[in-house]
């Protein structure tokens, strides 16, 4: 996934809860655009209704990147 | 003026009863990054910014108001048949005492909300700053508000504001672009 990021965060031994792993942010697409571009490829309008942008090229789908550990 | 449409711009669909969400939620609505403050700060701004990009706020903040509209019927939807002792039980006890279960501006530690969230610094470019700000700021609450979630519905419609928050803050972006008016000019190497 191009615009989720990762890092890991130092665990010490002494830390009380199971290290997380990879903690996660994103950079969506927005941010390498700066000036949208003229005549991008579109969703129909069916579709960018659903998703909330008229363009694939700022469609940036979010999942929770994180197990559920409950 | 406005014309009110009476539906919401997408639909809000709500498949478990799940009050706690609730209490997560009404960060949106009454936050310092929530819909409230970004309808409040864009409206207002655009009477000192340049008349290119007037239209832009104008229309973004009458947006953040459709959305403040689909977080209230989520906020509304998890709280309404909820009995006291289910209140209390997802946390909510505070908000049932002072306002049984109608809607507040407040966050969600239940700090009411105050203009102090926003500013409006006549600078254009400050306060464009600010807004892109708030629109990223907006996005991390809905990633979060996600990651917390385990109703498929509700974080359909949650998807759907995160993924505006993308758009709107592009179109700050571009406003930005606009005011520096170096867009037409050829590039030099």
């Amino acid at each position: 996934m191009k615009y989720v990021k990762s890092y890991v965060p130092y665990h010490s031994p002494f830390d009380p809860c199971p290290p997380i792993g990879k903690k996660y942010y994103r950079t969506p697409p927005h941010l390498y655009m700066t000036f949208q571009p003229y005549n991008l490829p579109q969703f129909s309008p069916q579709e960018a209704l659903k998703k909330g942008t008229l363009w694939p090229a700022l469609y940036d789908y979010y999942e929770n990147p994180y197990d559920r550990r409950s | 003026m406005w014309i009110y449409e009476k539906k919401l711009q997408y639909p809000v669909k709500v498949s478990t009863c799940n009050p706690r969400l609730a209490k997560f939620l009404v960060e949106q609505y009454g936050g310092a990054d929530g819909e409230l403050a970004a309808a409040l700060r864009y409206l207002n701004q655009r009477y000192t910014i340049p008349d290119k990009v007037i239209g832009l706020l104008t229309d973004i903040g009458t947006e953040e108001f459709a959305h403040l509209e689909m977080i209230a019927t989520m906020i509304y939807k998890l709280t309404k048949d909820a009995t006291p002792q289910q209140m209390r039980d997802a946390g909510l006890d505070a908000h049932y005492a002072n306002h049984d279960s109608a809607l507040f501006y407040h966050n969600a530690d239940g700090v009411p909300f105050t203009a102090a969230y926003i500013q409006a610094k006549g600078d254009p470019i400050a306060d464009l700053y600010e807004d892109i700000a708030a629109e990223e700021k907006a996005r991390a609450t809905y990633q979060w508000l996600i990651d917390m979630s385990d109703d498929p519905d509700l974080n359909d419609g949650l998807r759907f504001l995160r993924e505006r928050e993308i758009i709107h803050s592009l179109r700050f972006r571009e406003a930005v672009e606009i005011l520096k008016q170096e867009r037409d000019q050829k590039v030099f190497f």
